[in-house]
């Protein structure tokens, strides 16, 4: 198929049909309601289930239930609508059903704003809802990825029987890129075996999250402890890099901080300056042994300068996989700012010369964050 | 020697005499032991689901959505594919499961803590929707698996737990009429109140049950039966007393009858 203009969430949301995704539930918030509005379209055109929620809470309900029944169910919904939905991803992790959901993340705490933001980084990499379980997670840095992380989210969902989070900011929700779609794949109206669907010439199946034995809830609990592990081996890690070659700093950044350090390390290496970049996809499982070998790997190595659109949140990941190899430096920006490639550039200049530092600069002024 | 007419008549009798089966174990309900209470109804309410279930023919296409409180296990006790919601959302996992499974038969079964308190918004848009569920609504008028604390449709001046000087109507409100209040939903085609305290009212409740599993299969919309409970052990009474107190105390405050039944469902019963 041939590339198109198209926005962010409109790509997510086409992307989703396209994987076969045949239930989708949702709730009005910005800046993702362009995927709940594609949806109500296309789905119902498709005969499909749309579905608009009188809340994140019931939504995300509504998916256990779908996702329950055996089909390919997807949500979307933006950060203070993905704290609501916490209850629902708990209760999902312990039953070992699969599903889609998208967060098209946007300044916090509390409502915030409507401007992007990386701020659910911890929340949806770490601590999903109650209890000890991660989502794999998955972050799109252009409108190509958004495409192909939404549908390589509903395989390893299924594949894993587990929840899968596509997570981008605002940024790449809003705005438009030539990107190309895949053909689509057909519904599968098959149902797996241990789905609610009647229990016809066999016992009921139960879908529950209730174990009140502790020896049958800790069981549950090692078998999903192992099933993460597998995760984590079976070589789901993803990321990405560039001019890493020689490079004194590497700047580790995720979605839009990404692309803009891209611009940065662009920039300073046409001016001669060592810099790399490195692009963890796979949020969980992250990137933990790859960044590791980092300094092993580029024997001139310096520093670390990891960029989020956050106040620090994956640069604590990155610290603990570089144990205290290299130093480990975090810029970020808040509100719904994204940072500008010179500020990178500037940041990682002082790092390759800290002699060149001018006495009045301060690493918290200009409402940045550093540590 | 001689054969006597008696020993006659009994060689004569067929080998294996036929007993009729006049009540046996529903083959929608699981051959387990509850864990309910001595005199709860629940296990009343479970009962009446299941031979309902069973004289419909239903149970192979019929799944159940659990709530959170007493009835939390109900996926155990009944011979149904079953999930468990969470503490108020089964309307909302029962409203995924019937959209993947138009044809199947999906049914909820609720507390008052759970549906009128905590579940408020998924019952009222389920209903709003005409979500073509139904859902088996049981009022004890206190949150029985917490160990009786008040919930919405605890009686005023009731002591409970959490309201040891009695229900206070100022600080707490008057009790909530769920069925009432669900009857006004336009998505709402059946809505009923009825009542466990005696054998007659029992009948009474399988016949609504019955009607309110008809109204979804005929996709009229969403269905609803209130079952009066007893829950003695959080009531302090004896079995006998709390079915009293249902009688004397509880219909008063929720007047038995039937709030909404579509006119299709009128034609079906005569």
């Amino acid at each position: 198929m041939a590339k198109q203009l198209l926005k962010g969430n409109v790509a997510f949301a086409e992307a989703a049909i396209r994987a076969g995704c045949e239930v989708y539930f949702g709730y009005p918030i910005t800046p993702q309601t362009e995927l709940l509005e594609h949806m109500s379209s296309r789905m119902p055109e498709l005969g499909r289930v749309f579905l608009q929620a009188e809340s994140e809470v019931a939504a995300v309900n509504m998916v256990y239930g779908a996702a329950a029944a055996g089909a390919r169910v997807m949500t979307s919904s933006s950060s203070p609508g993905i704290s609501l939905m916490q209850e629902g991803f708990s209760y999902m992790a312990a039953s070992n059903v699969p599903a889609v959901v998208i967060d098209i993340m946007r300044g916090g705490p509390g409502l915030g704003n409507i401007q992007p933001s990386q701020s659910d980084y911890n929340q949806v990499t770490k601590s999903a809802g109650h209890g000890d379980f991660h989502p794999i997670v998955l972050a799109p840095s252009t409108v190509q990825e958004a495409i192909d992380l939404t549908i390589l989210a509903f395989d390893l969902a299924e594949k894993y029987r587990t929840l899968v989070f596509v997570i981008a900011d605002g940024t790449i929700g809003q705005m438009m890129e030539p990107a190309e779609l895949p053909e689509m794949r057909p519904v599968s109206t098959e149902r797996p075996t241990w789905a609610v669907t009647g229990a016809r010439d066999r016992s009921h199946n139960v879908i529950t999250s209730l174990f009140l034995g502790a020896e049958q809830l800790e069981q549950l609990n090692l078998d999903l402890q192992d099933k993460l592990l597998q995760i984590q081996q079976a070589g789901e890690v993803r990321y990405d890099e560039a001019y890493l070659e020689g490079a004194e700093v590497v700047i580790v950044a995720f979605g839009t901080s990404a692309r803009v350090a891209q611009t940065a390390v662009k920039r300073m290496r046409e001016a001669g300056l060592p810099v790399g970049l490195f692009r963890p996809i796979t949020l969980w499982p992250f990137p933990e042994k790859e960044i590791a070998e980092l300094p092993k790997r580029i024997p001139a190595l310096k520093a670390i300068q990891v960029v989020e659109m956050n106040a620090g949140q994956m640069v604590h990941d990155v610290r603990e996989a570089i144990a205290g190899q290299v130093p480990v430096q975090f810029m970020g920006r808040m509100g719904g700012i994204i940072p500008v490639p010179e500020e990178i550039e500037e940041k990682v200049r002082l790092t390759l010369t800290p002699a060149q530092m001018p006495a009045t600069l301060k690493e918290s002024s200009n409402g940045r964050v550093a540590h | 020697m001689a054969v006597s007419p008696t020993d006659q008549k009994i060689m004569n009798a067929p080998a294996v005499v036929k007993e009729e089966i006049v009540y046996q174990r529903p083959v929608a309900l699981t051959n387990v032991h509850t864990h309910y209470c001595p005199g709860c109804t629940h296990g009343t309410a479970h009962r009446l689901v299941a031979e309902v279930i069973d004289e419909l023919g239903i149970r192979e296409d019929t799944i159940l959505v659990a709530s959170v409180g007493c009835s939390v296990f109900a996926y155990n006790y009944f011979e149904v594919d079953a999930c468990e919601a969470a503490h108020g959302r089964a309307p909302a996992m029962a409203t995924g499961v019937k959209r993947v499974h138009p044809d199947k038969v999906v049914f909820t079964y609720q507390g008052d803590g759970d549906l009128a308190s905590i579940g408020m918004g998924e019952i009222m848009h389920a209903a709003a929707r005409g979500e073509k569920i139904t859902t088996i609504f049981i009022n004890n008028a206190v949150y029985g698996m917490t160990g009786g604390q008040m919930a919405p449709t605890t009686l005023p001046g009731q002591i409970t737990t959490s309201s040891p000087f009695g229900r206070d109507l100022q600080l707490c409100g008057a009790p909530v009429r769920m069925v009432e209040l669900l009857s006004n939903m336009d998505g709402t085609a059946y809505a009923v109140r009825r009542s466990l305290h005696d054998a007659r009212h029992t009948i009474q409740a399988r016949k609504a049950i019955r009607t309110a599993f008809e109204a979804q299969i005929k996709g009229l919309g969403f269905s609803i039966v209130e079952l009066l409970s007893s829950c003695p052990t959080n009531w302090g009474m004896t079995a006998s007393e709390s079915l009293d107190w249902i009688r004397d105390s509880m219909i008063p405050t929720y007047p038995l009858g039937d709030y909404k039944v579509a006119p299709e469902l009128v034609q079906s019963r005569k």
